[in-house]
């Protein structure tokens, strides 16, 4: 009998563990940390792909260097998580990328060129939150094919995987399936119906991965992703502007903008470029420190 | 609770009944694999002896792999060659075999070493074979002890085989990986609930099959043996 209450009393204890992990919105408990009052510290935040771990550490690096007090909570997870995150405050200040910021609040949205993104991100944002200057560096998501499926089925624009689709599988993040800028708008905008839709990463190893051993024949990667020239990949053209322009914004909380964070910020954007996005991307690959790459890229633009 | 009760979420490939299917088919043949390794080495070992050391070390490391971590080794080494599904099949199958093999192993050892020595003996004395000991003395009393080892493997797979949706397979996992992803409590909770159910319905599945299967006239006395092979590892090999 003791065997017995042993094993009932383990498979309870999995089942509490299991049921913890769902238990309600994991953020809230980081909101009450006393980090969302501490006055002047501003927490930056990032999503859970290391470009932008890589321009929020740029962001903490820059702000520290003029002496604001900052706190980091990286790889936070996907927009999903990070939005709700600042609407409460549980963090200050992260990069986003523009249009794929205008889609989540806006599905319908028209809007392509960076100024009409701009424009219209400015007037949907959430009460609270603020945008400071847009950086001319842009990371789009971009579908990707290997040269030989781009040859076979004479790929060039999105649109031509039309006939193809049925055959192809299509790979990207778990947040795709529900999507505008994913599995849904592919459907709606370019009615691409593809054999199945495999979760992987967002723009991650195990998406490059899958694309190069075949287990998907189109794969969701970046536009900065130095892997696309070394694997020569086919990056295919967004004829519909499905995928918006991504020009590379800090979003803020309104009582967090001072003049020094918002001079700082708006110096960081305009330095930033496409190919210094790319450079950084290649030495994140190579697992440099981030916080390195970081420093190396504010020393050369003389802002730290 | 809502998504586990939405009509829409009972149908279609990324419907529960689907990727509850997935899940019982991950961790049965997961679980069939690490039987077919564990069980007979388990009794040789128990039986001969030799080996001892393996189980103390290898299959006692085997226990503190990280599954998550090893997954994704295993994917990036496995899959450049099978370009299908099964390079993700293979590595999550390999992940989980590895996860149940110890239980499995060291129960069976351990039961097969902790049956009576005088029983042993006894059936020696009335001019039974080796072979005849093993399958009517050692193997009916070491039945418990195995089948708990079992039990345990079986709960680890199915709480783990959540991990395979990491990597774009089927299974509960899917709720729970797509449900963070989208920011979507209620599916995880739903995905949380069902692994959760499963493994109480399993566990107290084997304990069910564990009281008809084993002979009423053991389960007195190989529960005294059992509590004792935890204290003392080494017991004097029957002759």
């Amino acid at each position: 009998m003791k065997k017995y209450l042993t094993g009932v009393t383990a498979a309870a204890a999995v089942a509490l563990t299991l049921t913890a992990c769902g238990g309600g919105d994991p953020l809230s408990s980081s909101s009450s940390q006393p980090g969302g009052d501490t006055g002047s510290s501003i927490i930056v935040g990032s999503a859970d792909f290391p470009e932008s771990q890589l321009i929020a550490k740029i962001y903490a690096e820059a702000l520290k260097a003029k002496g604001v007090s900052v706190q980091e909570k990286p790889s936070i997870g996907s927009r999903e998580v990070t939005i709700p995150a600042l609407k409460d405050g549980s963090i200050d200040l992260m990069p986003e990328y523009g249009g794929a910021m205008l889609q989540y609040l806006d599905a319908k949205t028209k809007a392509s060129s960076p100024e009409d993104v701009t424009k219209e991100l400015t007037s949907k944002i959430p009460s609270g939150l603020t945008l400071l200057q847009a950086s001319d560096a842009q990371d789009k998501d971009v579908l990707t094919v290997k040269k030989d499926i781009a040859d076979k089925y004479s790929l060039k624009t999105i649109g031509d995987l039309k006939p193809a689709a049925k055959e192809l599988v299509l790979g990207g993040p778990p947040e795709w399936k529900t999507r505008v800028n994913g599995v849904a708008g592919l459907k709606s905008v370019y009615g691409l119906e593809f054999k199945e839709f495999s979760a992987l990463d967002a723009g991650g190893p195990l998406t490059l991965n899958a694309l190069l051993s075949g287990q998907i024949q189109v794969a969701d990667l970046f536009s900065t992703d130095p892997a696309l020239s070394a694997n020569n990949l086919v990056a295919l053209e967004d004829d519909k502007n499905l995928f918006l322009s991504e020009n590379i914004v800090p979003v803020v909380n309104k009582k967090k903008v001072t003049d020094t964070v918002k001079e700082v910020l708006n110096k960081v954007s305009a330095a930033l470029t496409t190919e210094d996005l790319i450079q950084m991307n290649g030495r994140t690959a190579k697992f440099e420190d981030m916080g390195d790459i970081a420093k190396d890229w504010l020393k050369s633009k003389n802002l730290a | 609770m809502n998504y586990l009760f939405d009509p829409a979420h009972w149908t279609g490939a990324d419907g529960i009944p689907t990727l509850l299917g997935e899940h019982l088919l991950y961790s049965m043949i997961a679980l069939g694999i690490a039987a077919i390794l564990a069980i007979p080495l388990g009794i040789y070992i128990g039986v001969t002896g030799k080996g001892v050391f393996m189980i103390a070390g290898l299959a006692n490391a085997l226990r503190a792999l990280p599954s998550v971590g090893l997954l994704i080794l295993l994917v990036l080494l496995i899959s450049p060659a099978f370009p299908s599904k099964m390079g993700y099949i293979l590595p999550s199958l390999i992940v989980l075999v590895l996860l149940a093999v110890p239980p499995i192993l060291t129960n069976t050892y351990a039961g097969v070493r902790a049956v009576d020595a005088a029983a042993v003996d006894a059936a020696r004395g009335m001019g039974f074979r080796t072979m005849k000991i093993l399958t009517d003395v050692q193997l009916p009393c070491s039945l418990p002890l195995m089948l708990s080892g079992v039990r345990s493997a079986l709960l680890q797979i199915i709480s783990t085989a959540t991990i395979a949706a990491y990597i774009s397979l089927g299974g509960l996992g899917r709720l729970l990986i797509d449900g963070k992803a989208q920011n979507d409590f209620s599916q995880m909770v739903a995905g949380a609930v069902l692994v959760a159910l499963l493994a109480l319905f399993f566990d107290q599945l084997l304990a069910f099959i564990t009281r008809r299967v084993v002979s009423p006239g053991l389960t007195r006395r190989t529960l005294k043996t059992a509590t004792a092979t935890t204290d003392v590892t080494v017991i004097p090999a029957a002759a």
